[in-house]
This record gives C-alpha cells, structure tokens and sequence, in this order.
C-alpha cells in the first residue's frame, strides 16, 4: 500500500465539501450561500468555484449586514462578487431598525438581530438550501449539527429531533416552506481552514493578518475604537499589533495581540494557540453556556 | 503527509465514554484553556472535587440538564501525522440509531466495556452493529481498570470474552486495552500501572491502524452528480464542455479506460479527467472529479459510471438489511423512497422477511419492524438501480429510506443479508470436516 492512492486530510476534506456542494446543487431549486467576508464564507466561495469549473457559481450569495461591518471586509466582499461574477443580495440589520422592526439591545451587539432579517431573506427569496460556513469544532451546540440541517417554517432548529446522517448520502427532502441549512465545512477545524488557504493561495480581508489598531479592552477582548464601539471612562485606548481570528459585528468581535503577518504565521499561531476562536473574539457566544444553541433554535446561522 | 482517520465510539450507560472522550480530547492537548474553564466551572458549581472531563462533551442543554447524551456529537482532535474525526455516540437513548449513524462513516469503531460488568448484551449488540455495517476496525477500551486494582486476571478474562463474541460476529481484527479513562491510564501515554500489558495506548494505536481501502485493487464506481454543461456562461473554449460531475464511491480511474453507463448499459472510454482546471492523468476514492468521455452519451444525474472490466448487476428487486430509525412501525406495503448513489426512487416493501437478534445473530419472523430494529426486507423499486451487496462495497451497497410525505429519514439499509451471510461464512470456516 503506498501513499498515492491516499488523500491527505485538506484534500479529503476538500473532495467532501465539493461533494455536498454538487448534490446541493443538483437536488434543491433555488439554493443561496451566507457570504459575510469571513474566512469561513471565502473558503466555502472557493470550493464552490471548484466544484462547478468550467461553469460559474450556480447561486447567488446572500450576506446580512448587521450595518456595524469592518469596511475592510465590505470592500473584500464587493470585490470577491465582481470578480466571480455573482449576485449579491443583501439583508440589512440597519434597515430593520431605521423602520423599527427590530429594536436596538441595550448592550449595542447586533448578532442576535441577524435572525430575523436572515430569515426573512430566505422566504422573500425562496431559498430552499442556504449554505453556511459554520464548523463543528467551533462550539458545542455546533459539533451537533447535521452537514444537510431541516429548518422548519418558523427556521427553526430542532437539535432533539434530527434526522441521523449515515454514510455519505445526504437527505435534502423538505417540504414547502421549510429550507435546508447545508454546513459543507462541518468536518474542517480552524487549522484546517487556514491550511487550505494557504495552499490554495486564497486572498481574505487584510485584518485577518497583524497591523496596527486602536484598541481598548473590554471583558478581557480588544475592540477596535470606531462609531460602534467607543470606550467608557475607565477603558484606555492603545494602539496594538492586532489580527482578527474571526470577522463578525464590529461591536462585539473582538482582535487578539499578534504578530502573525502572513499566512504561514497565523497558522503557527493557530497551532499553538490555547483559546478558541470564539471563547477569543466573541462577545455574544460568552452571555452563557448556551447562547450558541438558543441563537441556533431560533434560525440563527 | 497528515492523514485522516474517523472514530465511532460506542458503549453502554455509565461505562465512561463521555470520560473517555474528554481524557482523550485533554490529553492530546485538544482542549483549549476557555473550554476547560468552563468544564471547571461547572464542576465546581456541582460540588464535584475535581474537573468532570465528560462535561467537555454534552452540547445541549437538555443533556446538560439530564446529564445524559442525546443525539451524535463530533469532535475534532489531531496528532502530528493524523487528524482524527471522532463520532461520538451516547449509548442507551436510541442506540442503534445513534450507533449506526456513527459506524456508517466509521474506519474503526472504539467500543466501551466496563472491567466489572464484563460484556454485556449491549456489547455484543454494538459489535453486531460494527459487522453489519462492514467497520474496518475494532478497538475494545477495557474501563475503569483502576476499580479492579488493575488487575491482570479480571482484564484477560473480559478480554477473552469480548474477543471471542466478536469472532462469532464475524470480526477478526478486534484489539482490546486496557483503560482508566478517569486516571487516564493507556489513553496516551502507556500506563505504569499495568507493567503486564505491552500493546500501546488508545491513541497511539489510533495513530499507528493503516488506513482503508485499496483503491487502486477496487471496481470504479461513480455515481453522476451532475453534468456540467457552461454553455454561453463559460469562456469561449469551453461553450461545448460537457462533463460528468461526482465523487468516486471506489476504485480508480485512468484516461483511457473503458467504461459502462448504468443503468443505461451503454458504454464509453474516458477522454479526460478534470479538477477545477487541472488535467489528471488518474483519479481514485474518494475524490471529487469531472469526467470527460469519448463518446457524447445520454448521462444524467442519479447514473453511476463503472468500469467496463466489473459491471455491476442492474435490478429493481432488492433484498437487504435495514435499520429502522423512525418512531413508527414499518409493515409490508409500505411505499418509500430509496436513495442510493445519486439517485432516489420510489420503492414498496414487498415483504418484512425476518427481524434479526443482534445478540445471538440469528432471523425471528416478523411482520412489522419497529424503532431500532435491524430487519431484512424484499423491496421493488420504480426504477433500476446498480445494486451491489453491502458486503463487498460498503460504499454502493448502501441506501437510504426516506418517507415520500414528510421527507424525514426511515431507513440505514445494506443490500444483501450482511450480517447472516458472514455467520454463514464463519459456521462454513470452523465446522469439523
């Protein structure tokens, strides 16, 4: 037995992803892809131009905007869509709360607020397959979830009763009104993800990579000074060699101290780093044991 | 080269699984400093004196709650050559859902006994589910030594039963250790506590178990995807592209070769294989390609491309071994959905033929199958599809039953009587002739 005849892991998993990608595809009418910008979402871009080459992307992409996004990963995203040519709709946060269908939380953070605009996406476009980049080692409640995971009419995630998951035929049967939630990277770690985007040489918004920034601490994460995160009185701002691990709402993602430059630094770091990405970076996964799962019940990503 | 391995764990109520997770994930150091705060945390809270390691791996609240696993949870943990997927199944509430889901992708099913109980119904059932379901391996951690004073004697003896059961099983390849997954003792490192084992710790035979499947010495099977026909959204060059989209199931492919079409029966060579702009000269399982052929032939989704050297038969009457995973009863007249491959058809149960008794491995007559029943049944589908026993291709020889009204899924089925068929085998090898 020799080794040419055996994937490596990235090649492994980049073969399954590619897989679920087509039988998506293949199987569902109108499927869609969450494209914030973030790593996840680009990796995810990225197998999907591999897997229909020479074709296009076959579905557009949908990204919400919870309004507090870093203008970097904006420019990034209107740029990947141009390039690739594809089309973009996108669910404003801000547009809900101008006309006061959603109201403001007291603490400023806007991720929860996501649900419903995404929701409401989803049945005004008629997605019945919407893929997300989210991974299972990222987070208990996640590390239960289905590669192929019904949401209901109400987009609900039913954790006590989903369907079990054999071999690798994925049951994408729904019926009206209810759409599938499909995870093609559910098998990666965050090492991983950024293995492959070192191997396949993919370009992501530059804050993931170390550069100076106005910071100040807050529960022990560093937030970037800007108009949707101001320090209170007793928080010092300083200036830091700063990256993003993760790229969410500006008021409650959080940069880490680092030196990481390139991409072969980050992922020295991500090997050698003792703090998940989200214990790290995100404010709301902190509120408690179970705000992943409540956020998830709810049709959240 | 990092390669990948896949676990399915295994056990009974209160054999330390969850333990033996959390010991496993904290020990290669996969555990990260805010996850383990919040373990301690939790553990202090409860009174408990030290970290209860199987808090690492509850999800949900309601198992938080109950203190009992409810559904598959997968866990991720690598060493410098290997990642390792890591399925890990609760063991009483639906176990054979539970079970079976996890030993479908499995290349090795770590399976939990308790040194006290010795083996149990339970045991016997979950290596009855690693035969049937063809997992490559099996690792038997022998727990909670620690409470035996680490005692050689109780462990050979448990050993030996557990050895001999999975052979009347039709499992030869079964390891056993021994373990406190509490102490930690042969979970990585090699315990001083049981000077008289030799063989390696959990992990390090983990990391050591050759990996499956030979591709290059098995049949090509590729079930179609889909076509990929850019037309005018492509570059010029490629406006009469016209390739076949999948996964290889098995086997290897060469530019060259001669292939047939199934169901269809017609036939072809390949003119090229493409991955995302790169020409490959050969491609084997389980990667993801696109198939150019020489001749332009009627292909679409739900066909399956083999090679023309081992064609597979093409049937609409199959008979096989099914899981039954839904809470309601399935009876004879049943219409479903079977999805094999790429393709789903419609499907009527002709006849429950037996239910088997994982326990003594034997069929009782049945008329109905209920939740966590494994059965055989006789199906007739719509269409024909290239059925091929379970037993030889773990990979095409599995499908799915699917409810055509609320789409949920019924069924882990296996084409052919997988697990009577090895016993058959077994009775053949060791009677006196």
């Amino acid at each position: 037995m020799t080794d040419r005849y055996r994937l490596s892991q990235l090649q492994w998993l980049e073969s399954e992803a590619i897989h679920i990608i087509r039988e998506v595809v293949a199987e569902f009418e109108r499927p869609a892809l969450l494209f914030s910008g973030g790593k996840d979402s680009v990796v995810m871009l990225h197998l999907a131009t591999k897997a229909f080459w020479p074709g296009p992307v076959p579905f557009p992409v949908l990204h919400v905007d919870t309004g507090h996004n870093f203008p970097e990963v904006l420019a990034y995203r209107d740029a990947t869509v141009e390039r690739l040519g594809l089309r973009l709709e996108v669910a404003s946060v801000q547009d809900y709360i101008d006309d006061g269908r959603l109201r403001e939380r007291a603490d400023g953070t806007r991720n929860p607020l996501q649900t419903q605009p995404l929701l409401d996406a989803i049945s005004d476009h008629r997605f019945d397959a919407v893929f997300g980049g989210g991974r299972r080692d990222e987070e208990k409640a996640r590390a239960k979830e289905r590669v192929f995971s019904l949401r209901d009419e109400f987009g609900q995630w039913d954790p006590r009763n989903q369907r079990p998951e054999l071999w690798s035929l994925y049951n994408g049967r729904h019926r009206p009104g209810e759409h599938v939630r499909v995870f093609p990277l559910s098998n990666w770690t965050e090492l991983d993800v950024w293995q492959y985007i070192a191997h396949e040489k993919i370009e992501l918004p530059s804050l993931y990579y170390a550069h100076e920034r106005e910071v100040f601490e807050r529960d022990g994460m560093l937030l970037a000074v800007g108009e949707h995160a101001q320090p209170r009185e007793d928080e010092t701002v300083r200036t830091r060699l700063v990256r993003y691990r993760t790229v969410g709402d500006m008021s409650c993602t959080g940069a880490v101290d680092s030196d990481a430059l390139t991409v072969d630094d980050v992922i020295a770091e991500v090997a050698a780093t003792r703090v998940t990405e989200r214990g790290a970076t995100r404010a709301d996964d902190r509120m408690s044991e179970a705000a992943m799962e409540d956020r998830k019940k709810e049709g959240y990503f | 080269m990092s390669t990948l391995l896949r676990l399915a764990t295994a056990g009974s109520v209160d054999d330390g699984k969850s333990t033996l997770v959390g010991r496993l994930l904290y020990d290669s150091k996969s555990v990260l400093a805010d996850q383990f705060d919040a373990v301690e945390r939790v553990s202090r809270d409860r009174g408990m004196a030290q970290a209860d390691l199987a808090l690492l791996t509850d999800g949900l609240r309601s198992e938080r709650e109950q203190g009992i696993t409810i559904d598959v949870a997968y866990r991720y943990f690598a060493t410098a050559d290997r990642s390792f997927i890591l399925a890990d199944c609760p063991g009483h509430v639906q176990y054979t859902r539970n079970t079976v889901t996890g030993a479908s992708t499995a290349d090795v099913v770590v399976l939990l006994v308790d040194v006290r109980k010795g083996l149990q119904e339970q045991t016997r059932r979950h290596l009855a589910v690693a035969s049937l379901l063809r997992v490559p391996h099996v690792v038997v951690v022998v727990n909670k030594i620690d409470l035996v004073g680490y005692d050689e004697q109780t462990y050979e003896a448990v050993s030996r039963d557990v050895i001999e059961s999975a052979r009347a099983l039709g499992l030869y390849d079964v390891a056993t250790i021994p373990v406190s997954a509490l102490e930690g003792d042969n979970v990585v490192e090699r315990s001083d506590r049981t000077p008289w084992y030799d063989g390696p710790s959990l992990l390090a035979f983990l990391e050591q178990l050759s990996p499956v499947g030979q591709p290059h010495s098995e049949p090509l099977r590729l079930p179609v995807q889909l076509v990929i026909r850019p037309q005018s959204s492509a570059a010029p060059e490629f406006r009469d592209y016209r390739g076949y989209a999948g996964q290889i199931a098995s086997g290897l492919v060469r530019v060259g070769d001669e292939i047939t079409v199934l169901p269809s029966g017609r036939t072809s060579s390949v003119a090229a294989i493409d991955f995302a702009g790169e020409s490959l000269r050969e491609a084997f399982a389980p990667m993801s390609v696109t198939l150019r052929l020489a001749d332009e032939i009627d292909i679409t989704r739900g066909d399956m491309i083999v090679t023309s050297r081992s064609v597979p038969p093409v049937t609409q009457d199959v008979h096989g071994t099914i899981a039954w995973l839904a809470d309601h009863e399935l009876r004879p007249g049943t219409k479903v959905l079977l999805k094999h491959g790429t393709t789903t058809v419609q499907a009527m149960v002709r006849a429950i033929d037996g239910r088997l008794d994982l326990v003594t491995a034997t069929l009782a007559p049945a008329e109905t199958l209920g939740l966590n029943d494994i059965g055989h049944v006789t199906l007739r589908l719509a269409a024909p599809i290239a059925a091929e026993e379970y037993l030889h291709a773990r990979s095409t020889g599995a499908f799915l039953l699917i409810d055509a009204q609320d789409g949920g899924t019924l069924a882990a089925g296996m084409v052919g009587d997988a697990l009577l068929d090895t016993r058959a085998e077994i009775l053949l090898a060791t009677s006196p002739s």
